[in-house]
């Protein structure tokens, strides 16, 4: 079965308090090469019967109204996997 | 006896474990997770809430905050650390305790009394009870569910590991009904719900005899008293 990967991030300019609380520990934990962190979501989408242009088309627009808010958060990038991972 | 009380950012039941504390007759001692300092308490509370905003999983940052070094080595030394919700998830985290927590089955908060029934009263934290002793006591979570592969779930079981399980229904979906653990030498006990919210007649659970006159959760604070007394 095709999966349909959307990833979203948290708009850069704007705060991130789950990647800044990692940041912290990552800091604490002495990996100070690592200067920030980001948390974003990897959303999978299962797909009953074949990834057509317009399956795809459809998964943009809800990737822009649904799936993220274009006030906070880009969808960075939709792809297309093969099979399901888990 | 003087049992620490350590409060993260974002803990919210630190005060009320304080409170259970001294009710028990011990004297409760907060202590910060951001020192590196036990302040010589004879034992450990982890407190409930939502430590570090519980960002990355659920006491996941807690884990790993500089006060837990101290922690982990009491715990291996052999001192009576109790992990209540949050304070379980972080032993979790902390690996001082096997398995994980998730999300309940149901996608809801839960917040009710709760019966339970004591499988180890053995334990540093147990041992006022009786094995098989039925308590109820507060239960409050978002992420109770506790999970573990099959062969970690047998070896709990066998070695008697399973220090509660949930009674008259299972509230959060966990697997073969585990609402907290022991290690094996007993000292360190996570569990999901919360013994220092029933320790005063007046502000506990219902009980047959009258409102909110359940205690149940004192025994917990008088237990570690009890193994600190038989130690001396």
């Amino acid at each position: 079965m095709p999966i349909i990967v959307v990833e979203v991030m948290p708009k850069p300019e704007l705060l991130d308090p789950a990647g800044k609380a990692v940041a912290g520990t990552l800091n604490r934990l002495g990996k100070g090469e690592f200067s920030g962190v980001r948390i974003g979501k990897r959303i999978e989408l299962h797909v009953d019967g074949d990834v057509t242009d317009a399956v795809l088309a459809d998964v943009r627009e809800l990737a822009d109204e649904l799936l993220s808010n274009s006030v906070i958060e880009d969808v960075v990038s939709i792809t297309v996997a093969d099979e399901v991972t888990a | 006896m003087r049992v620490g009380v350590i409060t993260f950012p974002g803990s919210l039941d630190d005060r009320d474990a304080q409170r259970a504390i001294r009710l028990a007759g011990a004297e409760p001692v907060a202590l910060w997770h951001g020192e590196h300092d036990l302040h010589g308490v004879d034992a450990i509370v982890l407190p409930g809430g939502f430590s570090y905003g519980d960002y990355l999983r659920c006491g996941a940052i807690a884990a790993r905050s500089p006060i837990m070094a101290e922690v982990i080595d009491a715990a291996n030394a052999g001192m009576p650390v109790l992990g209540i919700c949050n304070g379980f998830q972080i032993l979790v985290e902390s690996h001082l305790l096997p398995g994980g927590l998730i999300h309940n089955d149901h996608g809801n908060f839960i917040c009710r009394d709760q019966k339970l029934r004591v499988e180890n009263a053995s334990t540093a934290w147990t041992n006022a009870f009786t094995d098989g002793q039925e308590i109820t006591i507060p239960l409050k979570n978002g992420e109770g569910g506790y999970i573990a592969n099959d062969e970690t779930l047998d070896r709990l079981e066998g070695e008697g590991l399973v220090a509660f399980r949930y009674l008259d229904g299972n509230p959060n979906g966990s697997l073969r009904d585990i609402a907290g653990l022991t290690n094996a030498r007993g000292n360190v006990v996570g569990l999901m719900p919360h013994p220092e919210h029933a320790v005063e007649p007046g502000f506990g659970p219902d009980t047959d005899i009258a409102m909110r006159s359940g205690i149940d959760g004192l025994a917990f604070f008088r237990s570690v008293l009890e193994s600190s007394l038989s130690r001396a």
